[in-house]
C-alpha cells in the first residue's frame, strides 16, 4: 500500500499546534509514551505530515528519523490526508474468500483511486484495510461510520454514489 | 433490588453493531416507554452471542426467545405483541428453533448444542458494561479467594494441572510460563495482555474483551499475585473501538469497587491495569515486538533468549498470555483443575474458540472442546456450506497456518494433530472454502499479507517472503513452470528454518500445506495454464454457451465491447478485446456465460 511523503502542501492551524504541544506535555514523561503522543497527534491533523513529525521529535528530545521510523513502521499511521469520506474494503480472509478482491477493484476503478490514495478533491480516500471483524457481513466496507456488508461487486456503483453528491 | 418481568438482551458485539443493532436498541428502548412498560421489562446491550450470521440478534428472557435479524423495523411488533400480550412472533425467531408445535431452546439447535462456553461464558449473557452482572456470576471470588486463602504456589500449581496451554497460538504451557515469571527477579514485573489480534479472520478476542472483559482483568491480577507483579497492560489493537471502550469501563469500575489498585480486598497487594493501543502492525502479535511496540518503539522482534519471563517490558520479567487464555483462569480456579483436564484431548485439555468464516452458512464465534472434528464444526456448528457446493478445504492458523483438505476433515482439531497435518492451532481464524476457491491464489493472498507485514528485520522473511510472492504470481499468471514448484518447496524450507521470529517461521505454511494437499492444483497452473477454480484471471478465458438467449444485456455491460451479436442470437465474445472483468457473468440471467 503506498503511503509516502503526501503531496498536498501542509494546512496546520495554530490550534491545532497548541493541542499538540498540549498532549506532548502531558505524556513527555511517561515511560514509552512515543506511540501514544503519535495516535493522538494523529487525531488532532487526521494524518501525520512531516511537520507534526518534526515538533514530536523536537520536543521529545529525538531524532527525526527515529519519529518517522515509527510512524512507518505501523499501518494507522498516515503519511497522507484522508478523504472527506474514507472508504475502507476488509481484505480479511473470511471477506477475501468472499470477493472482497472484486469489490476493491471496482471502487478503485470507479473512483480512479487506488487504495492508500486519496482522490484530487479531497473527497474520497481508499483503503485496503485488514479484517475489521464484521465477518458474518462478508464481504464489507465501511464509508465513514457506515457498514455496507454482504455486498456483490455490481452494487458498488451505486453505493458511491450516494456519497458523491 | 429492582424487580423486572423481563430481560431483552441486545447483541452489542461488533458483528451485530455492523448491523445497526444499536438503532435496534434505541428502537425498543422507546417502544418499551410508549406504551409505558419501561419500568417492568430491561434492555441490556451484552457482548457477542457467536451467531454472527443472524445479527441483529435480540433474545427475550425468561422465555429465551431468540429473535434473529431484527430491524428496527421489527421491534414494534416483538414488543407489541411478545411483551405486551405474551404471543412469541414467530415469523422473526431464528428458523431453527421454530419447530412444527413448540419452540425449541437455541442451545438445541445445531449451532449451539455441540459446543462448550468456558472462555465465552458471560458472552451474551452478561451487561459488559455493569460490573454486578460479573460479579453475581460469581466474578472476582477466584481473586478473592486467591488473595485470602491461596499461595501464589498453589495457584500456579492449579494451572498447571489443568492442563491449560496458550490459546494465542504456539500452546505453550500457561502455567509453566507463570512458574518461570514468578522465578525471575527484577525490581518491577508486568503482566501483559496480548490482544493484538492480527490473524485476518480471528475476532474471539475482541469478542471476548467486549462481552466479558471483567474475566481478563480478574485473571491479570491474579497472575500479578501470583509473579509478585503490580503493573498489567493490555496491549489492543486500535481497530477495535468498542472492546477499548469497554476495558476502560471494566477497569474504571474495578478501580471504583477495590478490585484493582492499592490494598486489593483489604490484602497489602497492589495491582494496576494501564491499556496500550497498537497500531496496526500484525508482527506486534509476537511477543518480543509486542513488548518494543509497548515501549513506544518500531515492533520489531529480537531474538530470544532472553525470554519475556526474564527480561520484558523495559527490561522487566514479564508474564504475558493471550486474551482466551486469561478468560479461562477465573473459571479453572472457580471449577478447579479436575474439571477442564476432563475435557479435550491427551495433549490438549479444555475449548478452543474459532472465529468460523467464509463459505459457510452459520458464520460465527464458536467454542468446543479440544479434539472436536473439523466434520463436525463444518457440518453441524456451521450448518455446512451454502448453494449446495462441496467442502474443499479449512484454514486454520491465519498467514501462519495451513489449508485443511477434505480427506482430513475428520481430524479431531488439538495443537498436535493440526501441526501434523501441515496446519496450526494459531489464534482460532477456521475459514471454509469450497470448490470455488483457488487454492494458489489463497496461497499468494496470505503470501501478500505476509510480505506486507513483514518487519524487515532478518533476510529470510524480508526478501524471502517477496520471492515466494513473485514465484507464486508467476504460477497464478500462468508463466510458471514445474522448476518453479521445487524452488519454492526449497525456499520455503530456508526461511522456516533461519527466521528471527515466527512471523517468518511459519510464513511458508500457507505454501506448503497447500503445494502437499493440492498439488494437483499447482500443476495445472504450471503445465495446463488453467485455473480450476475459475479464480486466476490470467488463465481464464470467457465463453458464452449455446443457451444464449440472445438478450443483448451482456453487450451493453461489456466495458470494452468485446462481445458482438445479433438480438435473439447467440453471441461471442472476442477473447482479444476482453479484460476479464466478470460484469458480462453478474448480468447474464441465463447463466450462459461461463469461465473456463
Amino acid at each position: 500500500m503506498p503511503n509516502q511523503k503526501t503531496k498536498i502542501p501542509f494546512k496546520g492551524t495554530p490550534e491545532q499546534e497548541k493541542k499538540l504541544r498540549e498532549v506532548i506535555e502531558k505524556h513527555k514523561d511517561g515511560k514509552g509514551s512515543t506511540m501514544i503522543i503519535l495516535q493522538e497527534a494523529q487525531g488532532i491533523y487526521g494524518y501525520l505530515p512531516e511537520e507534526v513529525q518534526l515538533i514530536i521529535a523536537e520536543s521529545m528530545d529525538m531524532s527525526l528519523s527515529e519519529v518517522y521510523g515509527v510512524v512507518s513502521f505501523y499501518s494507522q499511521f498516515s503519511l497522507n490526508p484522508k478523504g472527506e469520506h474514507v472508504v475502507a474494503v476488509c481484505m480479511g480472509t473470511a471477506c477475501y474468500v468472499k470477493g472482497a478482491g472484486d469489490i476493491l477493484e471496482r471502487i478503485e476503478k470507479k473512483l480512479n483511486c487506488k487504495a492508500g490514495e486519496v482522490t484530487p478533491d479531497g473527497k474520497f480516500s481508499v483503503d485496503a484495510v485488514r479484517c475489521i471483524g464484521a465477518c458474518g457481513l462478508a464481504p464489507v466496507i465501511t464509508i465513514g461510520d457506515n457498514v455496507h456488508g454482504r455486498l456483490e461487486a455490481d452494487q458498488v456503483d451505486g453505493i458511491l454514489e450516494q456519497y458523491m453528491k | 433490588m429492582e424487580f423486572v418481568r423481563s430481560h431483552i438482551l441486545v447483541c452489542a458485539g461488533t458483528g451485530c453493531t455492523a448491523s445497526k443493532s444499536h438503532e435496534v436498541f434505541d428502537e425498543l428502548v422507546k417502544q418499551l416507554e410508549s406504551n409505558g412498560l419501561d419500568k417492568e421489562v430491561k434492555v441490556i446491550k451484552t457482548g457477542c452471542f457467536g451467531l454472527c450470521e443472524l445479527g441483529p440478534v435480540v433474545v427475550v428472557y425468561p422465555e429465551g426467545s431468540f429473535y434473529s435479524r431484527v430491524t428496527p423495523d421489527n421491534v414494534k411488533r416483538i414488543v407489541e405483541e411478545h411483551i405486551l400480550k405474551g404471543r412469541i412472533v414467530r415469523d422473526l425467531l431464528y428458523h431453527e428453533t421454530v419447530k412444527k408445535d413448540n419452540i425449541s431452546s437455541i442451545n438445541e439447535t445445531g449451532f449451539y448444542k455441540k459446543q462448550l462456553r468456558i472462555a465465552l461464558r458471560n458472552c451474551g449473557i452478561i451487561n459488559p458494561e455493569n460490573i454486578d452482572e460479573y460479579i453475581a456470576y460469581d466474578g472476582y471470588a477466584a481473586l478473592a479467594r486467591a488473595l485470602t486463602e491461596q499461595k501464589p504456589e498453589e495457584i500456579i500449581e492449579i494451572v498447571q494441572k489443568s492442563g491449560l496451554r496458550g490459546r494465542g497460538g504456539a500452546g505453550f504451557p500457561t502455567g509453566r510460563k507463570w512458574e518461570f515469571a514468578a522465578k525471575a527477579q527484577g525490581e518491577e514485573k508486568y503482566v501483559a495482555c496480548n490482544a493484538d489480534e492480527g490473524d485476518p479472520g480471528a475476532f474471539m478476542d475482541r469478542s471476548i474483551l467486549e462481552g466479558d472483559p471483567h474475566s481478563v482483568l480478574e485473571a491479570m491480577a491474579i497472575a500479578g499475585y501470583c509473579i509478585g507483579a503490580e503493573n498489567g497492560v493490555i496491549y489492543i489493537r486500535a481497530e477495535y473501538p468498542i472492546a477499548v471502550h469497554r476495558l476502560e469501563v471494566a477497569i474504571g469500575q474495578a478501580k471504583e469497587y477495590g478490585f484493582l489498585g492499592k490494598g486489593i480486598f483489604g490484602t497489602d497487594f497492589n495491582f494496576d491495569i494501564e491499556i496500550r493501543l497498537g497500531a496496526g502492525a500484525f508482527v506486534c502479535g509476537e511477543e518480543t515486538a509486542l513488548i518494543s511496540s509497548v515501549e513506544g518503539r518500531r515492533g520489531e522482534p529480537r531474538p530470544r533468549p532472553p525470554f519475556p519471563a526474564v527480561k520484558g517490558i523495559f527490561g522487566m520479567p514479564t508474564l504475558l498470555n493471550n486474551v482466551e487464555t486469561y478468560a479461562n483462569i477465573p473459571w479453572i480456579l472457580q471449577n478447579g483443575w479436575e474439571a477442564m483436564a476432563k475435557i479435550g484431548t491427551e495433549g490438549a485439555k479444555g475449548t478452543k474458540v474459532f472465529a468460523l468464516g467464509g463459505k459457510i452458512t452459520n458464520t460465527g464465534l464458536v467454542e468446543v472442546p479440544m479434539g472436536t472434528t473439523i466434520r463436525d464444526i463444518v457440518e453441524v456448528i456451521g450448518g455446512g456450506i451454502p448453494g449446495g457446493k462441496k467442502f474443499k478445504a479449512a484454514q486454520t492458523g491465519g498467514p501462519s497456518g495451513g489449508c485443511i483438505p477434505a480427506s482430513h476433515i475428520d481430524t479431531p482439531i488439538d495443537y498436535e494433530t493440526l501441526t501434523s497435518i501441515g496446519s496450526m492451532m494459531g489464534s482460532g481464524g477456521l475459514i471454509i472454502m469450497d470448490e470455488d476457491n483457488c487454492m494458489v491464489d489463497i496461497a499468494k493472498y496470505f503470501l501478500d499479507f505476509t510480505v506486507e507485514e513483514s518487519c524487515g528485520k532478518c533476510v529470510p522473511c524480508r526478501i524471502g517472503t517477496r520471492r515466494m510472492y513473485q514465484l507464486l504470481e508467476k504460477i497464478t499468471e500462468g508463466n510458471g513452470t514445474m522448476e518453479d514448484l521445487d524452488t519454492l518447496e526449497e525456499l520455503c524450507e530456508h526461511i522456516k528454518q533461519n527466521s528471527l521470529c515466527a512471523l517468518g517461521g511459519s510464513a511458508p505454511n500457507p505454501v506448503l500445506s497447500t503445494i502437499k494437499h493440492f498439488r494437483e492444483e499447482y500443476v495445472a497452473h504450471v503445465r495446463d495454464k488453467k485455473c480450476p477454480s475459475g479464480i486466476c484471471k490470467n488463465l481464464l478465458t470467457y465463453k458464452i454457451l449455446d443457451n444464449c438467449k440472445g438478450c443483448t444485456a451482456c453487450t451493453r455491460v461489456c466495458p470494452v465491447n468485446a462481445i458482438t451479436g445479433k438480438v435473439k442470437e447467440v453471441h461471442v465474445i472476442d477473447p482479444a478485446k476482453c479484460i476479464k472483468c466478470n460484469a458480462c457473468v453478474e448480468k447474464c440471467k441465463f447463466n450462459s456465460i461461463i469461465k473456463e
